[in-house]
Formats: structure tokens, C-alpha cells, sequence
């Protein structure tokens, strides 16, 4: 009878799982959908808050980043979980910073050539993926211990999980704020005519985190058992 | 050294890492249980940064920026290593991590047990990395002023997890809401706190 780690282990020696499991098992799906709701590193494993507040004032950056994010995270997953044998446990930080910031590094200087605004716009929140607790976090707790599907599915959904609260979170502080949605107004006139006016607090920095708490609120209400004991 | 003065309290107020730029997020909610660690975590992060700031500074001007590296020579006049940035900087942090884990733990195994898991993040603490690299874009002129900004930075960051620390401690008996209890509550009076210090915005130092 094998244990479970030597399980993996054997099974990963190969790129696919000797098990023949399919791609997309019913283990492998709840590694993508679990994120989005019941795991999301948001608002239930706290990871990654810092750019999800700063970044979401408009729709446009918060896609940008999420999308940045995912293929930082999904490569990453990929490589220390390729690495995973090899790397000695005591310098395991700095080997995953490594290969998270020459990714990273891609990354910016993609966006630097390709979408010069939105990489203004963004400053140094491109260059804090580096140091967004979910990348490491995910590396962490995962990658290290599983084979490469897995991960890259483990990476790709808890990114996209990540990416749900940024983009729902900069929906409606743009819509409220602005009145506007990806850079295009939504509100129309008559509504001003009629004495609206656009919430500018929305705007401020510090709205994001009661946004954040609201949805919080709003997701343990429906999801009981997230509740925390005290 | 009125410039300093001005530019430490910027960096504490005006500046917040946490309040005005949600650097740190991660370690400020997830440590801000009880007031004994936050302030080992606190302090912790000051010394990282007013070591790494400026630091990274020297490595920057000396290394990194377009035309950095012309005391080697004409020949490397024209270099610019500026994408190294994010690797040569998350070396120097996690090396002087890895120096702060050491010191702690000789000196303050209480310390160490308490802060556990957190210490060795600190490395991947946002507020560490996001004061380098604001440190990068503002183009400090020395080294003083790097290192006083870097300082500036950790005592901010030391001031709003020790008051978001307190607060939890007391609320614990309030009655709040089931679903907001914890991650929720704590959101909503960081934004409050935040709102708060947005009042410092309009001073001009």
C-alpha cells in the first residue's frame, strides 16, 4: 500500500498521470471552480489583497491585472511543480521569488511595449505580482506537493478566482464612481438631468475595502460554514 | 534636515503604506489578532525596510538605472539593466529576511515562536517590495533620503497594524453581524481608518 505523498510522487514522474485520470476529472475541475467561491483567495484565504484594493478604480486595470496575474500564476505553478524534486527545502523562498520575478519581469516588459497606458496606470502594482501573497501562497501550498496538470489547473483557478472579486469589485466602483464601465459612460444624461450625481467616495481608496468587506458580508451570508468561530 | 523631517512624516501620514496604498495587506489582516505580535511584526518590518530601502537604492543608481554602470568604463555607458529591477531587489530583501530571522531568533525566541510563519513572509510582504520600488519612481536624490523614507514607510505601516490590532482586541466582545464577524468587519474598519487618515492629504509639507 503506497501513501498518498508517494502516490503523487510516482504518478508525477510523468507529465501525464499514470492513472490515466482524465484532463478534466471531477478532482481536477473543483481545482479550478473551488477558487471562484467556496476557496476564493480573496475573501477566504486572504491572499492578494494589496493590488485587488489599489487597482480598482476602473474596470480596464482590474482586467489588465487579472490577466497578468493568471499567467504569471498558471507559468510559475508550472515550473516549481517541474522543479519540485529539486529544489532543497531550506532555499525554497528565494528559488520561487526567482522564478515568479523573471516571470513577472516578462511580463511588465510586455506590457510596457504593447499597452503603454494601462502599464502607467498601473506603476508598480505590475512589479508587486512579484510579492502578491496568492502567487507565493499558492507555490507554497501546492505547487510544491503536486504534479504539473494539477498545478497549472490549481493556478489558472485560483487566479481567476482572484480576477472574479478584482473585476466585480472595480464594476461597481467605476459604475458608481464614474458612471462609467470600461471607459465608456453607461449612465446616460437624463439620469443627471434628473439630479444623480456620481458618487466621487467611490473613487477613494478606502471605499475599496468596504466594497471588499461588503461582498464578504454578502458571500458568508449565503455560505454559512465560512463563518468565522469568533 | 528640514527636508527629511518633512519626508519622514510624509511617508508615516500622508503616505500611509497601508491606508493610502494597501501595501502589506496580507500580513496586516492576517497578524493583526492580537497586539503582542502585531508589534513584533511591526517592528520587524521598519527595520527590513530602513535596511532594504536603501540598500536598493545603492543598487539602483549603481547598477540598474540606464547609464548606471559608467564607472566600469565608456564601454558600459549606455547599458540599462532596468528590468533586472524586480529580481536584483527581491534578492537583497530575502537575504536581509533571512538576516532578521536569524537575529530574532537568537535574541527573541518568544518572538520568533509568536511571529512564526510571518517572519520569513516578510519577504514577500508588499509593503517591503512596494518601498523599493516607490523609492525607484520618485527618484530620491541620496541615500539619507532613501533611508529616512524607508523608515518613515515601516513606522507607518507600525502605526496602522498596532491600531487595527487594538481594535480587534476590543471588538471581540462587540456584537457584529455573524457573517461579518472577522475578514468582514475588519475590511470595513480599515476603509473607515483609511477614510481617516485621508485627512492628512490636504497638509503641504
Amino acid at each position: 500500500m503506497l501513501t498518498k505523498k508517494q502516490k503523487n510522487k510516482k504518478s508525477s514522474l510523468f507529465f501525464i498521470n499514470k492513472e490515466r485520470e482524465p484532463l478534466f476529472s471531477k478532482k481536477n475541475r473543483a481545482l479550478l471552480s473551488d477558487p471562484l467561491d467556496d476557496n476564493n483567495p480573496i475573501t477566504v484565504q486572504v491572499l492578494g489583497i494589496c493590488s485587488a484594493l489599489a487597482i480598482t478604480v476602473q474596470l480596464k486595470p482590474a482586467v489588465v491585472m487579472t490577466i497578468s496575474v493568471m499567467a504569471v500564476m498558471g507559468a510559475s505553478n508550472v515550473i516549481v511543480s517541474l522543479l519540485r524534486d529539486l529544489i532543497p527545502n531550506r532555499i525554497r523562498i528565494i528559488v520561487q521569488l526567482v522564478v515568479v520575478a523573471s516571470l513577472v519581469a516578462l511580463v511588465d516588459q510586455i506590457l510596457k511595449a504593447f499597452a503603454y497606458d494601462v502599464y502607467k496606470q498601473l506603476s508598480i502594482f505590475i512589479g508587486l505580482i512579484v510579492t502578491n501573497c496568492i502567487v507565493m501562497g499558492r507555490l507554497e501550498a501546492f505547487a510544491l506537493g503536486n504534479g504539473v496538470w494539477k498545478s497549472f489547473l490549481d493556478g489558472v483557478g485560483n487566479a481567476a478566482g482572484y480576477g472574479f472579486i478584482l473585476i466585480l469589485v472595480a464594476f461597481f466602483r467605476e459604475l458608481l464612481g464614474s458612471g462609467k464601465l470600461y471607459g465608456y459612460k453607461v449612465i446616460p444624461e437624463f439620469i443627471y438631468d434628473l439630479g444623480y450625481q456620481d458618487n466621487g467616495l467611490m473613487l477613494l481608496s478606502p471605499m475599496a475595502l468596504v466594497t471588499v468587506g461588503i461582498f464578504i458580508w454578502i458571500q458568508r451570508a449565503r455560505n454559512r460554514k465560512l463563518i468565522e468561530k469568533n | 534636515m528640514e527636508s527629511y523631517i518633512n519626508l519622514f512624516v510624509k511617508s508615516i501620514f500622508i503616505e500611509n503604506m497601508v491606508f493610502a496604498y494597501f501595501l502589506g495587506m496580507c500580513s496586516y489582516l492576517a497578524v493583526s489578532k492580537t497586539v503582542k505580535t502585531a508589534v513584533g511584526l511591526g517592528l520587524a518590518v521598519i527595520f527590513v525596510l530602513a535596511i532594504t530601502v536603501p540598500i536598493n537604492f545603492l543598487l539602483n543608481s549603481y547598477v540598474l538605472q540606464e547609464g548606471a554602470l559608467s564607472w566600469l568604463g565608456d564601454n558600459y555607458a549606455t547599458l540599462d539593466l532596468g528590468f533586472l529591477t524586480f529580481i536584483m531587489f527581491i534578492a537583497v530583501i530575502a537575504s536581509m529576511v533571512q538576516l532578521v530571522e536569524m537575529i530574532v531568533e537568537k535574541f527573541s525566541p518568544e518572538l520568533y515562536g509568536n511571529l512564526g510563519i510571518f517572519l520569513p513572509l516578510i519577504a514577500v510582504n508588499c509593503a517591503i517590495l512596494g518601498g523599493s520600488l516607490f523609492m525607484q519612481q520618485k527618484e530620491f536624490s541620496g541615500i539619507v533620503e532613501s533611508g529616512v523614507y524607508g523608515l518613515g514607510s515601516g513606522v507607518g505601516f507600525f502605526l496602522a497594524i498596532l491600531a487595527i490590532s487594538a481594535i480587534r482586541e476590543k471588538i471581540a466582545y462587540s456584537n457584529i453581524p455573524e457573517p461579518l464577524k472577522g475578514l468582514g468587519i475588519t475590511f470595513i474598519i480599515t476603509g473607515l481608518m483609511a477614510i481617516g487618515f485621508m485627512s492628512f492629504m490636504g497638509i503641504k509639507l
